[in-house]
């Protein structure tokens, strides 16, 4: 297993990161590294064995459909980094 | 562009055909949202329904709204779905401004319903359209662009407001199995009339609560293998859908016919300028990497409670299209005119409560009513008429009191101030004269009056009992009773 500087680009695109030539190789390594370790669990035999949802034993958690408590506007937009009357401002897209 | 109507001919002429799938998105009409409880609304002011939750602050977390699950497995019920017995969201990464959380909360290996099945007809032919999937996702948010006339391209900047962030949504997939636009078309109305049926979405497509988006590609006809798509997005009425995708046909074919390749891209439908055009998108923007959201646990689903669903089902557009046709012996076009929403068959049905001539009524629904709502922009459920009040004046054409001309008039009036039939009728003196007496007296002074005539017509001249009938008919200012006043004529002559 070994990870290219073209996938490690590709990932940190997907990530909106953008990498140093250094970092790049750096995280090729680690990577690598990572998938190993990772690939050590494909050596058991998984035959017969439920896939995991979830790290929790827990499953149906609902709420029921009522309307509750919501931010007014201006603790809404309190964290906007930019605003514009009563909306959240972007930069173009 | 090649101007044609016909796609499927100009196709089959260059031995291709068309293979579509749509993607339909249904804002479910539950109070509060998928994983939070502010309230589902449209047209509030912007993030005035928003909380920690569904603006995607950090350290908030998501539960499932227990109705927006039983809605979407309604929607999987009546396509025929299977209900799964183990269901589970995951987490769909990109970004784009619209969402907070830069990941859509939304399904992947384990959808809640999978393969269904839709029929639709088509000039009275039957085809059946396969549902992949339906699956529970949240909406985003919505964008305003700012300048450049509210496009994407050469905008400025844009506004976000997240007041539809995390709204319930329903996607519903289907298989390629479409042929044609108007395949297309049958099967996203018929879609509608169910989701209408079912109660779970008010399925307004101009304000977006049933969105569609279609896979288009082309491929020498009976050729197993599928061609490269595109997806066509932004089509937010029948009509668009049916123009873009006939749009996209003709504009794949001709590539195909210049030897270009189809390019596999997203092209975005332009209604103002009836074309498609291709969405700057790059490469890497379908790599979504889904992964099991760790926020929310998974969904065990028992028989016993699909059974309950399934118990909960109301009558759906099929049924009641047969039941309609068996009681009231509509014909099977007014049937289906009748199930293109709940609210057009219980209109019909309210009617014939209080009223005999299923034909009539229909005619009158189909015809005045339609006109006026489509005329006002209202649907069928906002029509400001009730159907007693249709009832009632249907009665008095029915009975003679006034004639259908003059009903039409007084539909108008109706539709405009609310008032009953036999209110109008009186203020107005509209009441047809059909009373024996009433009418002698009109024919004999008409018959006095028109000595030439009346010779004329015993002499042979047929044509002059129409004048004579006109002359009383003015006499009358239009209220005597046509039929009648034939039949007293004639005697008298």
């Amino acid at each position: 297993m070994s990870i290219s500087k073209e996938e490690v680009e590709h990932i940190a695109l997907l990530a909106r990161l953008e990498l140093s030539e250094t970092e790049k190789e750096l995280f090729a390594r680690q990577l690598d590294q990572i998938l190993e370790h990772a690939g050590k669990i494909e050596e058991l035999d998984t035959k017969g064995v439920e896939p995991t949802a979830h790290a929790l034993p827990v499953v149906n958690v609902f709420r029921e459909d009522k309307v509750g408590k919501e931010l007014d506007l201006e603790a809404a937009l309190a964290n906007a980094p930019d605003r514009e009357d009563d909306s959240f401002g972007v930069p173009k897209i | 562009m090649t101007e044609t109507n016909n796609i499927p001919g100009l196709l089959a002429k260059h031995g291709f055909e068309a293979v579509i799938g749509l993607e339909i998105h249904v804002e479910l009409s539950t109070l509060s949202k998928m994983f939070c409880d502010s309230a589902v609304t449209f047209g509030e002011p912007p993030n005035t329904h928003v909380c920690p939750v569904c603006l995607g602050l950090p350290g908030t977390l998501p539960v499932v709204n227990r109705k927006a699950v039983d809605y979407c497995a309604l929607i999987g019920l009546a396509l025929g779905c299977e209900i799964a017995d183990f269901t589970q969201f995951h987490r769909k990464n990109y970004f784009y401004p619209d969402m907070p959380k830069n990941y859509q909360i939304s399904q992947f290996d384990l959808p809640l319903c999978s393969a269904g099945r839709v029929t639709v007809n088509v000039d009275d032919n039957k085809t059946d359209i396969r549902i992949t999937r339906v699956h529970m996702e949240e909406d985003t948010g919505k964008l305003v662009h700012i300048g450049e006339g509210g496009r994407i391209a050469g905008a400025k900047y844009s506004l976000v407001d997240f007041n539809r962030a995390g709204t319930p949504l329903a996607e519903i997939v289907s298989e390629p199995d479409i042929r044609s636009s108007g395949e297309a078309r049958a099967f996203l109305q018929k879609l509608r009339s169910i989701l209408l049926h079912l109660g779970v979405s008010d399925c307004n497509m101009e304000e977006g609560s049933l969105r569609c988006d279609a896979n288009v590609s082309l491929r020498p006809e009976n050729s197993p293998k599928l061609g490269v798509k595109t997806e066509v997005k932004n089509m937010n009425s029948f009509r668009g859908l049916v123009r873009a995708l006939d749009y996209e046909i003709v504009r794949q074919l001709e590539l195909i016919q210049d030897g270009e390749a189809v390019k596999q891209e997203t092209r975005h439908w332009d209604a103002a300028r009836n074309i498609t055009t291709s969405l700057r998108s790059k490469e890497e923007a379908h790599d979504y990497r889904y992964f099991a959201d760790p926020d929310l646990v998974p969904l065990k689903l028992s028989r016993e409670w699909v059974k309950k669903q399934e118990e909960s089902l109301p009558e759906l557009p099929d049924a009641r299209q047969k039941r309609l046709i068996s009681a009231f012996k509509v014909s099977e076009y007014d049937s289906r005119f009748l199930t293109q929403s709940k609210a057009h068959g219980d209109y019909f049905e309210q009617v014939m409560e209080n009223f005999g001539d299923a034909k009539m009524a229909v005619n009158w629904i189909m015809g005045e009513l339609s006109a006026h709502l489509n005329a006002d922009n209202k649907e069928m459920a906002e029509s400001p008429m009730q159907p007693e009040r249709l009832a009632q004046l249907l009665t008095l054409v029915e009975d003679g009191s006034i004639s259908g001309k003059m009903a039409k008039e007084v539909f108008s009036e109706m539709y405009e101030t609310g008032k009953t039939a036999p209110e109008i009728v009186d203020d107005r003196g509209l009441k047809q004269i059909s009373g024996d007496d009433e009418l002698a007296v009109l024919v004999d002074q008409v018959i006095g009056e028109n000595q030439t005539a009346v010779e004329e017509y015993r002499s042979g001249k047929k044509q002059a009992l129409g004048f004579l009938v006109g002359q009383i008919m003015r006499l009358s200012k239009g209220q005597a009773n046509p039929g009648k006043v034939n039949e007293i004529l004639r005697e008298k002559l």
